[in-house]
């Protein structure tokens, strides 16, 4: 490999790359960063921003005959470039010079800046991009702090609808393009371009078509300014006030990586966070947009026991016992478990343990299909089959039984279910409300209301997947982890809590402390999570079993990277 | 290098106080029969008599919101002021200006704007802060409330303190 | 003991406690604070009633409506009992403190004793137990601090405060309060031996361990009562509040209180003893304790004794805002190594005065 990698001299430093690698990546591995605004790893590089352009040199070109004097290190002199270049788009050759800090770089930058502001409105107070707007900071960073230009900026349309989710702000783009890229090669929906010319270049949605393909809000993401901007998020929260937290989506069996931001308790936006994975650096519209029942009002925030006038608030203690209570008086045989592949390793654990506890065979979870997209969202609309699977150790594929145990409720040999993170009368779940009333008894551990908490004689309040920490085995094997974004509504407790005190009441304790030591525990009985910790799993998960399924994505990324498309 | 502190040396009449006390009982005897004929000036007897024809203009009382000559309010919600405000006295939530209204196209407005007056410390970090010169100090100080949520001046409340004021930059104007 | 001697004496108690004591006590704390504001080139308090006179009884009313909180972990009783123990002694010291001479035949003191200024010693060491327990029961270190200094401050200044009226007994050859101001009355003040039998060279010569005397005394008087510049066991700059830190409304009121009137007291017992009580100079009115005298000779004797306290109140407040707090290590040297000694000597020096002049 040796053969493969060609010396680099970066701001007088010399170091190695492999060869081909772009000149901004070689700049980025050296610790410079060289500011950009079109370029994007993920996305082709059209050079176009001009805003990485950097002084470049080679060995000159011997006359013929003459040889050049090496050095003691044995490096040939570098001679300069008049011009720079872009080191978005050009690559590295043995014995190349970049200087990303001289006096004509950084004319270059300033220059640059000042251009791009021209007929940029500055309306930051108002702009959603401030605060994590790259104008802002390059501008602060490279540009000169004023402008010769005296003529009336350029009036362009603002506020434009072009999708449901995304909203257009002319005046603010600077005609990076990576938006008309993303949606051209990634998307697959090439809605977006440029009409117009010079100074009256304008982004534009085709006529007739509209942004609405389930990956436009990556748009958002992309933009380097606040030309593009989420209608969700839009006037929410100035970004500064956010607090980021590292966790995966829940919404399908892809486990999309996320970065969940929330001021004081409350989720305000999801992010994509890298993972080349799982996700590469993009996220479903869907997903990234299912968060707001976290702050919903049909949240349950109270145990509650149903009497003769309804359901009413009790304590925890009450709530608890009352539950254990009920199961302990029924046959093994007369009960049954549903559990949610919507829930953590840890829950499900618990679940599995509480299944012994109590001697139930009738167990096992929901089941939810869709289509596959062909890009990131997957067939298995619940989070962690996998794990529900291997924690429960189903015999069968997940939610297979459920048919059986509707038989059984109707013939009366089930007389008491138990619910867990699901509502029965959804329609995966299949439950009718009629049906559900032939049980002489219904429990129920979910975070929002339904109507099967209706039905249900005790309901505890649980945890959304913003709530808990914990693990998920998403749809290629892949163990990664959940964290808390925002505190528990209420008396609201997380699941494995619940799990672990209505066991302690059943006399089956198990004093596990936290997420993590049950974890623990249960990476001493489920072999294929031997030697794990929570702690441990990193933040880009890891790989536990091998399940032979792809990312279509990221199938076709690595074919763009292979011919040199993208750098990725 | 020790620093050696000189004590003074005292002489025998010192060390036995009593001269010394005596001093200063004549020193203090001086300012009660100065104060007591009114030979010192003392404190403004604050609510009869004010100073407010005595205010600097930089003074710094409760911060108000203004709008501009077109009766528009000059804020737009940046909560740039909630986020420099050391005591975190200030709260914004922002809405988006409806298309039908006249100042559409300025975009955004706060839906709410509260300052909590118990917790300002009318340092003027909001002021200076504010990019659309929406909010200032103004000479009030004289804040009061019967209870907590009365200390909360509300929207309604900082913009009839802050009033109207001219003369300032005009972002907005006819070119935008 | 018939009933009528008893319903004067509850009449005496009554009227000199709530009538005259108590009122004193509530108008030095407002005193206090217009001169010490006088003396800072303040103002003061002057909003309630006329130039703030009715401040007191706003004072009063605050303390009575503010929540008495007794803390968690306190020794509940101890911590009651505490502040009745600082106020009780320094009210019942003034039981034998000759307050005017005569009144309609009766004597102007609640009990006669033949022992007044030991009996006056007896019950003022006895408010240090408010203090202690104070200090002890509120289960706190500040006060538990301020507990133990002040048990040591005040039992070490009750012995020079004790050594030095001995040369006063000595002089006058009495422990009976209500003869020795008659005696003062007729004879001249220690103070101020002008007329009468102390205008002699034996009376101007004692008249140099007298001052002494009063000086030794005055100075151990204000430890006593823990007033500044001896307020050690409730500096605020180390103890916050010292033994009363954890008290609050009335509690703390009554240490407050106590305060006042031990100082009350304390002048009261300086004029008697040194400026002839409630005898006017030179002679003037005098009374021998023999024959009755009119009312209105009596009325004057009560104003005269009355108006010296508030001047020596005054000049307590004076001290108080122009002195500098001691540090522990000095107000014990002070105590131990210069009053004792000197008030040791003073009495020799009065014995050999006695003794050598005729």
């Amino acid at each position: 490999m040796a053969d493969d990698l060609v010396n680099v001299q970066i701001d007088g430093t010399w170091h190695q790359f492999p060869k081909g690698t772009r000149m901004i990546e070689a700049c980025r591995q050296a610790g410079v960063e060289v500011p950009h605004y079109c370029y994007h790893p993920k996305l082709s590089s059209p050079g176009n921003c001009r805003m990485c352009l950097v002084e470049m040199g080679m060995p000159p070109r011997p006359k013929p005959g003459e040889e050049l004097a090496r050095d003691e290190d044995g490096r040939l002199p570098i001679q300069w470039m008049p011009r720079p270049v872009i080191a978005c788009a050009n690559t590295v050759s043995e014995n190349l010079g970049i200087r990303t800090e001289s006096a004509l770089t950084k004319s270059c930058r300033e220059g640059v800046m000042e251009l791009l502001l021209i007929n940029h409105p500055l309306d930051c107070p108002i702009c959603d991009q401030a605060g994590e707007c790259r104008l802002q900071e390059f501008s602060v960073e490279h540009g000169t702090g004023g402008s010769r230009f005296r003529e009336d900026k350029v009036k362009k349309p603002k506020n434009v609808d072009i999708g449901p989710r995304v909203r257009l702000d002319d005046e603010r783009c600077i005609m990076c393009s990576r938006c008309i890229r993303f949606t051209a090669e990634v998307a697959d929906d090439p809605v977006l371009g440029f009409t117009e010319r010079g100074s009256h270049t304008t982004l534009a949605v085709h006529p007739g078509r509209r942004l609405e393909n389930n990956y436009s809000l990556n748009t958002v993401d992309i933009c380097p300014v606040g030309a593009l901007t989420s209608t969700d998020f839009r006037f929410q929260m100035r970004v500064w006030f956010l607090k980021e937290t590292e966790s995966i989506c829940t919404g399908c069996g892809r486990g999309c990586n996320t970065e969940v931001s929330s001021r004081e308790g409350s989720i305000l936006r999801q992010t994509p966070r890298e993972n080349n994975e799982v996700n590469s650096t993009w996220m479903c519209d869907q997903g990234r947009l299912d968060f707001h029942y976290v702050n919903s009002e049909a949240r349950l925030t109270q145990p509650l026991l149903k009497g003769s006038e309804g359901h009413r608030a009790v304590s925890w203690e009450i709530a608890v016992k009352t539950l254990a209570d009920k199961l302990a008086g029924f046959e093994s045989s007369k009960i049954a478990i549903i559990a949610s592949a919507r829930l953590t390793n840890e829950d499900l654990y618990l679940v599995r343990r509480l299944a012994q506890q109590l001697g139930v065979k009738e167990l096992d979870v929901i089941a939810r299909f869709g289509e596959d997209d062909g890009y990131l969202v997957a067939a298995d609309r619940n989070p962690n089959s996998r794990g529900a699977v291997l924690v429960l150790g189903l015999d069968s594929d997940p939610g297979s039984r459920i048919s059986g145990i509707r038989r059984d409720i109707e013939s009366g040999k089930i007389a008491a279910l138990l619910a867990i993170g699901e509502d029965l009368t959804s329609p995966e779940g299949g439950f009718s409300p009629a049906l559900l009333s032939q049980l002489e008894f219904l429990g129920q551990i979910h975070h929002t209301a339904n109507a099967t908490a209706d039905a249900a004689v005790v309901v505890l309040p649980g945890a959304t997947s913003f709530e808990k920490s914990g693990s998920m085995v998403n749809v290629t094997g892949r163990l990664q982890r959940l964290a808390p974004v925002v505190p528990l509504p209420g008396e609201a407790r997380e699941d494995w809590l619940i799990l672990r005190d209505l066991l302690q009441a059943l006399d089956g304790g198990n004093g596990a402390g936290s997420s993590d030591e049950v974890f623990t525990l249960l990476a001493h009985e489920v072999s294929a999570f031997e030697g794990r910790t929570l702690a441990s799993i990193s933040p880009l998960g890891e790989v536990l079993i091998e399940t032979g399924e792809t990312v279509p994505l990221l199938e076709r990324e690595k074919g763009r990277i292979a011919k040199g498309e993208i750098v990725g | 290098m020790a620093l050696v502190v000189r004590r003074p040396q005292l002489k025998w009449w010192e060390k036995i106080y009593l001269p010394v006390i005596a001093k200063g009982l004549v020193i203090t005897m001086r300012h009660f029969i100065r104060t007591l004929t009114g030979r010192t000036k003392v404190t403004m007897q604050y609510p009869e008599e004010k100073w407010n024809d005595q205010l600097p203009e930089h003074y710094r009382g409760a911060p108000a919101l203004v709008t501009d000559e077109q009766d528009r309010e000059r804020c737009v919600a940046c909560q740039l002021c909630e986020f420099i405000c050391p005591p975190r006295a200030i709260t914004i939530i922002p809405e988006e200006i409806p298309s039908e209204d006249k100042w559409a196209k300025v975009e955004k407005r706060p839906l709410a704007f509260n300052i909590d007056m118990i917790r300002c410390i009318y340092c003027g970090l909001c002021e200076e802060v504010c990019p659309e010169q929406a909010i200032f100090l103004r000479k009030d100080y004289a804040i009061t409330g019967e209870s907590r949520a009365e200390m909360v001046h509300d929207k309604a409340r900082l913009y009839e303190v802050g009033g109207r004021r001219v003369g300032l930059v005009n972002k907005w104007n006819d070119l935008k | 003991m018939d009933f009528i001697a008893l319903a004067i004496s509850a009449v005496k108690i009554v009227g000199l406690v709530f009538l005259v004591i108590m009122p004193m006590v509530a108008y030095a704390v407002w005193a206090e604070r217009r001169v010490s504001a006088l003396i800072q080139d303040r103002v003061g308090p002057n909003r309630v009633g006329f130039q703030g006179l009715l401040q007191p009884v706003a004072d009063g009313l605050k303390f009575i409506l503010k929540e008495d909180f007794t803390p968690k972990n306190v020794r509940t009783g101890y911590y009651w009992l505490a502040p009745a123990l600082t106020m009780v002694p320094a009210l019942l010291t003034c039981a034998v403190l000759p307050f005017g001479s005569q009144l309609f035949g009766e004597p102007m003191v609640i009990a006669n004793l033949n022992a007044g200024p030991l009996f006056i010693f007896a019950i003022a060491s006895l408010s240090v137990y408010g203090i202690v327990l104070a200090g002890w029961a509120s289960n706190s270190k500040y006060p538990f601090l301020g507990g133990v200094r002040s048990t040591s401050q005040m039992i070490s200044y009750e012995i020079s405060l004790g050594l030095s009226i001995i040369p006063v007994l000595m002089i006058l050859g009495d422990l009976n309060l209500g003869r020795m101001v008659q005696d003062q009355s007729v004879n001249g003040w220690l103070m101020l031996p002008l007329w009468g039998d102390r205008f002699s060279l034996k009376g101007l010569l004692l008249l140099v361990p007298v001052v002494i005397s009063f000086v030794v005394f005055t100075v151990s008087m204000f430890a006593e009562t823990n007033r500044l510049p001896f307020d050690l066991p409730e500096c605020e700059t180390e103890l916050v509040a010292g033994y009363h830190t954890e008290y609050s409304s009335m509690k703390f009121a009554l240490f407050f209180l106590g305060e006042y009137a031990a100082m009350i007291i304390g002048s009261g017992l300086a004029v008697t003893l040194f400026f002839g009580g409630w005898s006017l100079p030179f002679g003037w009115l005098s009374w021998d304790g023999k024959a009755d005298i009119p009312w209105w000779q009596g009325l004057i004797h009560m104003a005269t004794f009355f108006g010296k306290v508030v001047v020596f109140i005054l000049f307590f407040i004076w001290v108080r805002w122009s002195l500098p707090r001691f540090r522990f290590d000095q107000l014990m040297r002070l105590g131990w190594v210069f009053f004792f000694e000197i008030a040791v000597i003073n009495i020799i020096l009065t014995a050999g005065i006695m003794m050598l002049v005729k």
